[in-house]
């Protein structure tokens, strides 16, 4: 298994941006994070400056994940869980003023499958938590929950009742296998353009395609190289899939953070082509595309899957304008010196002003903002519990 | 009336402070305490017990007059000073993690 791993780029002539930009003035964020021990609400005006910072909500609770619903902001869904107690859904009907605790039954459809374990036996699929919450692009009581043991459920009320769309499961099951941190499906994309294309990711499986509104799927992972994981050069599932990401305005273009390597496909998901070019290591976690220039996109290098922090104790966000492989640093305003946090795959994150803001959150419980692009960085708030996820919320 | 102490996270789901008081029909039973609890407070379900199956969950314990119930069968009598109100049945989060 290598340490790290330094490559050597092929140049990519970078496309002209897309400009889709909104209006900043009047409006503001609303910064959702989720922690291991509760959840907070981070706000401010335009200006990104000036942080209002509510919780702990849910204390105690590991907050997997909160995300509100494009169609009504106000309207947000959490993921509240417990090794102890088990998993919540919680929603607010008021921008995360009050909550309600909503439907909680996870039922895997049908007849048991089994999935393979570490041993290379077959294991029976067990519900433990939901990872990550999608609400729906259009229905404000459609949202999509990817579960661990990994599956995707779908919620046409709000939350109170929830289906498995069990023909994930169909695509190769048997052979999905969960990685150190469990069997999670952990990324959920939406087709602005086509409402019955989805695309989710899973933990170590791989990513999956649906072009009939979740009923059947397919495995998307061709041209992913997983040499220390996988022998088989062609295998269609396996992959340790860490984060993709797509921009609204081309959503057949993906990009992806692998457990190693950085990839981009042009045609959802049917090809991948490895970006990583001249980043210091291809190993992270999230990977996140700019509100309004399609072809930058930023990762967050890690050193190692064994070492879980940052090169040198510095932390550095690098972006590509050109959609990968030419990569610049950005790391003015983060700790440059002894800093051994990890960014985990959720905990990142792009609001719609005028210049983008990006945000993330570590291990260490700080969230980072910037308000110009990623040019430079200052903590929103530096001493939460660790971070598992950041979204925000641009709000008129 | 069966008094009832729960974990702090449960309280707070349950929007609760300090223990509860539950009237039991018939036999006051762990599975008939569980029953009226989760009758009285439906965000606890799933909590406690797994939803379907209904078998305890593997960090919660419950306890009675210094004795550990956990174990036991869901049609086990509660102790006579529970079941007369006199000391409470408690749940737990079990010491775990390390």
């Amino acid at each position: 298994m290598p340490t790290t791993r330094k490559k050597t780029h092929r140049t990519t002539p970078a496309p002209k941006p897309a400009r889709t930009r909104s209006k900043s003035k009047g409006s503001r964020v609303r910064v959702l994070v989720g922690t291991r021990k509760g959840a907070f609400i981070l706000s401010a005006d335009a200006a990104r400056k000036k942080w209002d910072i509510k919780g702990p909500l849910f204390a105690g609770w590991e907050m997997y994940h909160l995300k509100g619903s494009p169609v009504n902001p106000d309207r947000i869904y959490a993921s509240q869980t417990s090794g102890w107690f088990g998993q919540k859904i919680q929603r607010s009907d008021d921008g995360g003023v009050t909550w309600e605790p909503v439907g909680d039954k996870f039922a895997y459809e049908g007849s048991t499958t089994t999935h393979q374990w570490y041993d290379g036996t077959q294991h029976p699929w067990e519900f433990k938590r939901v990872w990550h919450l999608e609400p729906s692009l259009t229905e404000a009581d459609t949202v999509f929950a990817g579960a661990e043991d990994a599956a995707l459920f779908r919620s046409n009320d709000g939350g109170k009742t929830w289906q498995e769309l069990s023909g994930l499961r169909s695509a190769k099951g048997h052979l999905w296998q969960p990685g150190a941190g469990g069997m999670g499906l952990h990324t959920i994309l939406l087709d602005p353009s086509d409402s019955n294309r989805l695309f989710v990711a899973i933990s170590a499986a791989g990513v999956f395609r649906t072009d009939d509104a979740g009923k059947t799927w397919r495995a998307a992972n061709k041209g992913l190289k997983s040499p220390y994981e996988l022998p088989d050069p062609d295998a269609e599932v396996g992959h340790c899939v860490h984060r993709i990401a797509l921009h609204p305005s081309r959503p057949g273009v993906l990009f992806m953070q692998k457990h190693w390597d950085v990839m981009r496909s042009e045609n959802g998901g049917d090809s991948w082509t490895e970006v990583s070019g001249d980043l210091p290591t291809d190993f992270g976690f999230p990977i996140d595309v700019h509100a309004h220039e399609p072809e930058t996109i930023y990762v967050v290098p890690i050193k190692s899957d064994s070492e879980h922090f940052p090169p040198d104790g510095k932390l550095r966000v690098y972006r590509s304008k050109s959609g990968g492989n030419e990569w610049e640093p950005l790391g003015k305003g983060l700790p440059q010196r002894d800093c051994y946090v990890n960014v985990l795959r959720d905990a990142m994150a792009v609001d719609s002003l005028e210049p983008c803001g990006i945000y993330f959150g570590t291990t260490g419980g700080q969230v980072y903002a910037s308000a110009n692009d990623g040019n430079s960085w200052a903590p929103i708030v530096r001493d939460l519990p660790a971070v598992l996820s950041v979204e925000v919320q641009t709000l008129k | 009336m069966i008094r009832v102490v729960l974990p702090a996270h449960l309280r707070t789901l349950a929007r609760l402070n300090g223990e509860l008081q539950l009237e039991i029909q018939g036999t006051p039973t762990i599975g008939a305490v569980l029953d009226a609890l989760e009758s009285a407070y439906p965000v606890l379900r799933g909590c406690i017990r797994d939803h379907g199956t209904l078998r305890r969950r593997p960090f919660v314990r419950f306890f009675a007059c210094q004795q550990d119930l956990s174990h036991e069968p869901a049609d086990t009598r509660l102790p006579a000073s529970v079941a007369a109100g006199e000391e409470p049945f408690l749940i737990i989060g079990a010491m775990a993690g390390g």
